[in-house]
């Protein structure tokens, strides 16, 4: 794109000074990443990524870069607790790491969880393979700008054969400020061989506030690696959050993902994975539930590159009000991924006229023996549903409440975590009308 | 008073004229069956006084214990004691059939300024009604409905009834395309039900419902309208010679 101005995002975004880190490899790669956003720009709806998604609005808008008094917010320790999940803590308040409410004295042997801010105070060098990426499509231009600014976030390694008992929780604080401002976050996760971890991550909000967030995760599975990541994503309503999430699955690693979008006013997640190894396993299920006028945009890519590889993904979405949900669901088989079996379904309901949910479920398959299914419905709540529920004394809005909540939970039941299952479909509950 | 007044009623379902012109009355303690051929008007009988949409009303009147029914929502009419006893109960994937239950319990007590009951008080409700009905707990913890045979449906739908203890019951076909074991549980446990406060309307096609519940009273709806009246000496009658010839004296 090119502009006589830049637009006002993009000027605010390139304000901010180049985080100094010393390190020669990543303060190239950063500088490089930093050039590459200032000249591509931001993506437009022509952008086939962002096709339903546009950020007109949001680019006439300036943030201001980091919090200088994020280590003073105030923070609601609820909004910290969180039901089932009792073990080591990494907070984050507007992107600048918090000691005094993290919890990591009860880290277990095996387990390095730190902030990126320390981890590169030590060897950088195991960080150098996510760290010294270069994006290069204008598509990418949030993780550009996210390679070229932040200097925190987690680096979460388990080492091979360990297997992490308490789920590890990861919490992104968005805070009320003077100013509005733009943090972001970098996250670096490995999982050695034969590991396993539950992983909860949070993005809440503390007050109004209508700041800019970008966060990218990379997520390396080594062989027999098994992930269970669970995202409650309930930031706040003016909020808006763009991550990007990239998984790596070797030799018959398993990942599960869990994720709740129901926060924000603009949120975007792309949530990348490639499975490349033989017998490598992907579950994702998600929920969005926009309301009022919020936007929230899943793009789901998922790359079988190996022998017998297997994904499932079940996903539903629900829109009220004006808001509007969008998934994109793509799938790829790779020459040579031999039987693999490739199975996505999206369904959607509408609560409103005036709504709107964008699906689009993609497969291309190159290789032999494979088995694949797909399939994305939009619609509304059943009327013979709601008559029967209505008919025994349940008040319309409380049915229709029930119903849609039903909707949603059909892909959270698989939850291994009982009393965190329960807190998710309370929060499901609390996101509906009526 | 009566407990369910019914004048000259006339609906429309889609815009074409169903009932014309039915009238009927109902008082506590009564079992009426209202049989008649298909397409008289028989389920929309049931679902006019239930509230489905769909259904206009454009003449008559519905008085239930002195109220206008017709301006009553669904949940209203029910919290008012009306059950409607579906001839297809809808499944509903992912709700369980206890918390359903409980839900439609308060609802209706919530409506009308009555304590609610909490789990363990409504879990020992259940269990005594279970045992009355003869029914198995196992189709408490299964969503509602949801892969149900027919004849666990009906039994729902009865149990339902009995939990909600409505003072008016309109069963809707529900002995249709059942065996002869279920019809017979899902009649005892109508039987069991029946008392002094509570009336029936039981809308059916066949008379072999009427050999496990007795009616006090049998009527013939054909073309919208309650053509013949009688006691259940008139089902018996309508066995042997079908429907045909029936009414014709009383069509004026």
């Amino acid at each position: 794109m090119s502009q006589l101005a830049p637009l006002p995002l993009v000027a605010s975004l390139l304000n901010a000074p180049l985080p100094d880190s010393g390190i020669t490899w990543l303060d190239a790669a950063r500088r490089e990443n930093r050039e590459a956003f200032a000249a591509g720009g931001l993506p437009d709806t022509r952008v086939e990524a962002w096709k339903y998604t546009a950020l007109r609005a949001l680019a006439q808008r300036s943030f201001a870069s980091g919090d200088a008094n994020a280590q003073t917010r105030a923070v609601d320790p609820s909004i910290l607790a969180l039901p089932g999940v009792d073990g080591p803590r990494l907070v984050f308040v507007n992107g600048v790491f918090r000691a005094d409410l993290s919890a990591l004295d009860s880290v277990p042997a095996g387990l390095t969880l730190q902030p990126l801010s320390q981890a590169l105070q030590g060897d950088p060098e195991p960080l150098r393979f996510a760290l010294s990426r270069h994006y290069r499509e204008t598509g990418d231009a949030f993780a550009r700008i996210n390679a070229a600014s932040a200097d925190d976030g987690v680096v979460l390694r388990v080492d091979a054969n360990v297997k992490v008992v308490t789920p590890v929780q990861l919490l992104f604080v968005g805070a009320a400020a003077e100013v509005d401002l733009a943090w972001h976050a970098r996250n670096v996760i490995e999982l050695g061989e034969g590991a396993e971890l539950t992983l909860v991550e949070q993005h809440v909000g503390s007050g109004e506030q209508v700041h800019l967030a970008t966060l990218v995760s990379d997520i390396e599975l080594r062989e027999g690696a098994r992930l269970h990541h669970i995202v409650l994503q309930n930031a706040a309503i003016g909020a808006n959050l763009i991550r990007r999430s990239g998984l790596r699955l070797h030799a018959r690693a398993q990942a599960t993902l869990h994720v709740l979008e129901l926060g924000g006013a603009l949120v975007r997640h792309d949530l990348q994975a490639e499975l490349i190894g033989d017998g490598a396993q992907l579950d994702t299920r998600g929920v969005f539930m926009p309301h009022g006028r919020q936007h929230i945009d899943t793009q789901l890519a998922i790359r079988h590159q190996a022998l017998n590889t297997t994904s499932s993904s079940n996903w539903r979405g629900v829109a009220n009000d004006r808001a509007r949900g969008v998934f994109r669901g793509a799938i790829v088989v790779a020459p040579g991924a031999d039987g693999s079996d490739a199975s996505l379904s999206n369904k959607n309901l509408l609560l409103s006229p005036s709504a709107e949910i964008d699906t689009k479920p993609e497969l291309e398959i190159h290789a032999d023996e494979v088995k694949a299914a797909h399939g994305a419905t939009v619609g509304q709540l059943d009327e013979r549903s709601l008559f029967y529920l209505r008919s025994r004394g349940i008040p319309q809005a409380e049915a229709r409440a029930l119903l849609t909540a039903a909707f949603c939970r059909a892909v959270l039941d698989d939850l291994p975590n009982e009393a965190l299952r329960e807190h998710l479909s309370a929060m499901l509950v609390a996101q509906l009308p009526g | 008073m009566s407990m369910l007044k019914i004048e000259n009623l006339h609906a429309r379902v889609e815009g074409k004229e169903i009932l014309k012109g039915l009238s009927l009355t109902v008082n506590a303690g009564e079992v009426h069956a209202i049989m008649g051929p298909n397409g008289a008007g028989k389920s929309t009988l049931g679902n006019v006084l239930s509230g489905r949409d769909g259904y206009e009303v454009t003449a008559g009147s519905v008085i239930y214990n002195g109220i206008d029914l017709l301006a009553l929502e669904p949940e209203a009419r029910a919290a008012a004691g009306v059950f409607l006893a579906f001839q297809y109960p809808v499944e509903i994937p992912g709700v369980n059939n206890t918390y359903f239950l409980r839900a439609a319990f308060n609802a209706q007590r919530k409506a009308r300024g009555e304590k609610e009951f909490d789990s363990m008080q409504f879990l020992k409700l259940v269990r005594e009604k279970l045992k009355v009905m003869q029914i198995s707990d196992e189709l408490l913890h299964r969503a509602v409905n949801e892969g149900f045979s027919g004849g666990e449906k009906k039994r729902n739908e009865i149990f339902q009834m009995a939990v909600l203890e409505p003072q008016l019951a309109i069963l809707d076909e529900t002995d249709s395309g059942l065996d002869i074991d279920a019809l017979k549980q899902v009649a005892q446990g109508v039987n069991t039900l029946r008392s002094p406060d509570r009336a029936f309307l039981m809308i059916t096609h066949y008379q072999r419902l009427l050999d496990y519940v007795v009616p006090d009273f049998v009527h013939v709806l054909a073309d919208g309208r309650i053509v013949e009246s009688g006691d259940k000496s008139l089902a018996l009658k309508l066995e042997e010679h079908g429907y045909a010839g029936i009414g014709e004296g009383a069509a004026a």
